[in-house]
């Protein structure tokens, strides 16, 4: 008991010690922080000079190499990083997973990289090769490979516990498998929280005939996010205090401007309402740019990722948003339209838009098409506005663009909350935003009227929700539930800017299975803020005794429903979702589902490969805390194996 | 008999050597792996967590007694169940006289927001020449009410018999992103007297507080704030006859800090 006690007291002691450390630092490298940004951009310093040349010198010789016509790589990231493939009659790639600092705008951090690098090598393969990746341990812990959206057989799918046992301390795992499809992929681990600490890279598979996306250069641009604190505090901060991370707060300094706007009463409905609810009306992500520093290829926005290109030429940005923590990224390139073609390793019909969101563990392939000779700045913001990832396209070394500034934070609106909305609400969004936001999906901009709560323009009438409330780990249920798939998101399509949607989204190809759905699985989505418990059906993986069954090469419609009022984004490994977005047999295929608050939408689904295979949300804090199930898909016999394998 | 014997194990050797032979040539031309077995605790989602909170420990100010008061709590547990532990009492700096009570609950969340407790509590109290100390059977919900009020209110037996109850709420709102304000109130009843501790039957007391901290870190936070308690009644009467004030408004400048 008196250890106990010390052992806490020295912990609370260090804890503050640590903290005032920190204020004082973030004080003083609040304003410090500026300024050399401003000094960089401005004079383009020498260190800056001197890796472009280096990224420069690597982009040849990648364009020289036969395997990648084209291709090129600059300044992607530090030395030791360069594209991966396999090599020797038996396709081999060799993988090291080990520590190392990683220095992030100045700032030496912990991470776990591959192969000494953070984010991990591309890897660069070809479809229809049977490729050997010797995965090396060198942590004292174990760790995994994950080939996200990649079909191998499931032992070889890289998710300890359900697929295979990991990958102890100092130990090799050989993954072999055959790559039957193409596209732009990533890889990273799914151990703990491993991925926080920089374990994910890009991977590209090459196809076997023409691409059908043409181009002159492309880039592989990783998003995601850094913290210097250990993941595993951040995780507990969480746990113990709602929003901790959240300093973009409805504060009383914002009260009095909504009620200089709406009125006193109006705006005190609002917050009262809010209140009521025990919600808020920022909780936009768990973890903010207040700990992370966001990454572009690796880079902190004050070191500039950089990528050339020829005016007139083609370029193809392969965006993989490997977030791993909690961020959803807002991507535009100010001056430039982006034709998406490629989504999920899919190639889609082009679509000409200024700005995407990408969730967590999606990748978006754009074409962009730079005519003048001069510099672009690729902007990503988080979800929330708590911060940006940035890079700069041009047309030659050291060239700088405008960063564009921040938006406002969004906020939720009721329909969030999986409410339909009612008068007081429309009388609240005086700042246009929020109206403007919750206008967009269910109603035909300002066609509702007072009396009328059946909305005529509305396109689905809402689901309502069933009497399960799902248990204390469920702390909001969405009671009516939205299609929303041609609504781009909290805080986007109110500008001006065309942002893509899910309806937007049609294959290239039509999809093999016709045969409609023989049956359906219907799953919520839930959790609790306040406690930051995350569950499919209030139940916690913990809680979950078995497997959730899918017949080998069934045909089945998955329903997810999203209760919670945070956007989540759901990856179900091994099988494709064809996402019913009404372009029949050219619904997209997807491997992440980025759902919408009080979202209901639905995938089709024919599991062609036999096996255990986890499905999660990919915000790695909620797969942690539960948000996790594993799908077993077996054959008539109730086996997981291919024929010839005698175990089961 | 023992050359049979031998003859007989060669020979199981022989084909225990055929049979793995055979084992391994097959598992190697399947080049599968057994995955393992389907299991569900292996996830971070059901850990032991820890917390403790100092709420309040704050130096009080008021009409000469200028008690040091805290007010702390945390738990050890999982998401549904807990270890629940509350500290709170005051001590007067100007002479010996203090109050504590301490609490040792078993926390079961009952909904989304709410916990139920039940446990025990031992209260003492303390001057320079008396001590005196009793137990209590406790039952109480504590959580998040609507309108974002931290609410915690019991039901107390003691090991007399005696009977109360108290009730505690709070509530934070952001002035600004680091400064937050915070009212508070807190009462307490009683069924039955019980004059050597002061408490009177009926509604025993109420406190208004208003602290205003601000988080240098989420974990640390400085306040000042004023608390107004009242003693009501009959437990107003006891303290008079001792020459109390039944009233007591003070200044207070403390600190909230959690790990």
């Amino acid at each position: 008991m008196l250890n106990l006690f010390q052992h806490l007291s020295q912990k609370i002691l260090k804890r503050v010690q640590d903290d005032i450390c920190l204020y004082l630092e973030f004080f003083s490298s609040k304003s410090k922080n500026r300024f050399t940004m401003k000094d960089q951009d401005n004079s383009n310093t020498i260190s800056r000079r001197t890796f472009l040349r280096y990224a420069g010198s690597l982009a040849a010789f990648a364009g020289a190499s036969a395997v990648l016509p084209g291709y090129a790589l600059a300044g992607f990231g530090q030395p030791k990083r360069d594209v991966l493939t396999p090599k020797g009659p038996d396709n081999i790639i060799d993988l090291t997973i080990g520590h190392m600092s990683k220095d992030i705008d100045g700032k030496m951090g912990k991470a776990i990289g591959v192969n000494g690098s953070v984010p991990a090598p591309l890897i660069r393969m070809q479809e229809g090769q049977e490729v050997l990746i010797r995965v090396k341990n060198e942590l004292e812990e174990d760790t995994s490979i994950h080939w996200h959206g990649i079909l191998p057989p499931f032992q070889m799918d890289g998710v300890p516990n359900v697929s295979f046992d990991g990958i102890k301390p100092g130990t090799t795992f050989e993954y072999r498998y055959t790559l039957n499809q193409n596209g732009t992929y990533w890889y990273h681990s799914h151990s703990k929280l491993q991925e926080q600490f920089g374990h994910y890279g890009p991977l590209i598979v090459d196809p076997a005939g023409e691409d059908p996306v043409e181009y002159d250069r492309e880039y592989p641009i990783v998003l995601s996010d850094f913290t210097f604190e250990d993941p595993y505090e951040v995780l507990e901060n969480n746990i113990k205090m709602e929003g901790y991370y959240n300093y973009q707060r409805r504060d009383v300094g914002e009260f009095l401007s909504d009620v200089k706007k709406n009125g006193f009463g109006n705006a005190m409905e609002d917050y009262l309402d809010w209140g009521r609810m025990r919600m808020s009306a920022t909780d936009l992500l768990d973890v903010t740019g207040a700990t992370y520093t966001y990454l572009m290829n690796g880079h902190g926005p004050a070191s500039n990722w950089n990528a050339l290109f020829k005016p007139g030429e083609k370029v193809r940005l392969r965006f993989i948003n490997a977030g791993a923590g909690t961020t959803a990224f807002d991507v535009r390139i100010p001056g430039l339209e982006m034709t998406v073609v490629h989504v999920d390793g899919q190639d889609v019909e082009p679509v000409p838009i200024d700005e995407f969101r990408i969730g967590i563990a999606e990748t978006y392939d754009v074409i962009v098409e730079p005519k003048e000779e001069k510099p672009f700045t690729i902007f990503a913001e988080s979800l929330d506005r708590s911060g940006y990832a940035r890079g700069t396209l041009a047309p030659r070394e050291g060239m700088l663009a405008a960063v564009p500034d921040l938006r406002p934070r969004p906020q939720r609106s009721h329909k969030d909350m999986g409410m339909i909305m009612h008068m007081g609400d429309m009388d609240m969004e005086g700042d246009g935003m929020k109206m403007k936001e919750m206008d967009h999906g269910d109603m035909d901009h300002g066609k509702m009227n007072h009396g009328d709560m059946k909305m005529p323009a509305m396109k689905e009438t809402p689901v309502k929700h069933g009497p399960d409330k799902h248990g204390p780990g469920a702390a909001a249920i969405a009671q009516n539930q939205f299609n929303r798939l041609d609504e781009p998101g909290i805080g986007l399509g109110n500008d001006g800017r065309r942002v893509l949607t899910y309806s937007d989204l049609k294959k290239l190809e039509p999809n093999v299975d016709t045969r409609p759905p023989a049956r359906e699985v219907e799953l919520h989505l839930t959790g609790n803020m306040e406690r930051y418990m995350w569950s499919f059906d209030g139940k916690q993986f913990h809680e979950v005794d078995s497997p959730l069954i899918f017949k080998h090469n069934e045909r089945l419609r998955l329903i997810l429903v999203n209760d919670t009022m945070m956007e989540h984004p759901i990856h179900l490994h091994g099988m494709w979702m064809e996402l019913e977005n009404g372009n029949g047999e050219y619904n997209p295929r997807k491997h992440t589902l980025m759902m919408q608050p009080a979202q209901r939408l639905s995938a089709l689904i024919t599991p062609r490969d036999k096996g255990r295979w986890a499905f999660h949300c990919h915000i790695l804090y909620h797969m942690e805390r539960g948000m996790f199930r594993v799908v077993q898909v077996e054959d008539e016999n109730g086996s997981i194996y291919e024929t010839g394998e005698d175990y089961g | 008999m023992n050359i049979g014997q031998t003859n007989f194990s060669i020979k199981l050797n022989i084909l225990a050597i055929i049979v793995a032979f055979f084992a391994t040539a097959i598992s190697s031309t399947a080049q599968a792996q057994k995955a393992p077995e389907y299991n569900n605790d292996w996830l971070m989602d059901d850990q032991t967590l820890y917390f403790f909170m100092a709420d309040r420990l704050e130096y009080n100010v008021n009409s000469g007694l200028n008690p040091v008061v805290f007010d702390a709590q945390g738990y050890i547990g999982k998401d549904l169940n807990k270890f629940w532990f509350k500290a709170e009492g005051e001590a007067l700096t100007v002479e010996t006289e203090g109050e504590m009570e301490f609490q040792g609950l078993y926390s079961r969340a009952i909904s989304a927001y709410f916990d139920v407790q039940a446990g025990i509590r031992y209260d003492v109290a303390y001057t320079a020449n008396t001590n005196q100390s009793r137990g209590f059977a406790v039952l109480g919900v504590q959580g998040l009410a609507p309108y974002l009020f931290e609410v915690d209110g019991s039901i107390a037996v003691s090991d007399a018999g005696d009977v109360s109850a108290s009730f505690e709420a709070e509530y934070d709102f952001p002035i600004t992103q680091r400064l937050w304000g915070q009212p508070r109130l807190e009462t307490s009843a009683a069924v039955q007297e019980v004059p050597e501790w002061g408490v009177g039957s009926g509604l025993n007391n109420i406190g208004l507080g208003f602290r205003l901290r601000y988080e240098i870190v989420r974990e640390f936070a400085p306040y000042v704030g004023i608390s107004w308690n009242r003693k009501l009644g009959q437990t107003a009467d006891f303290v008079r006859d001792e020459g109390g004030s039944a009233s007591t408004l003070g200044l207070v400048g403390g600190v909230r800090m959690w790990f």
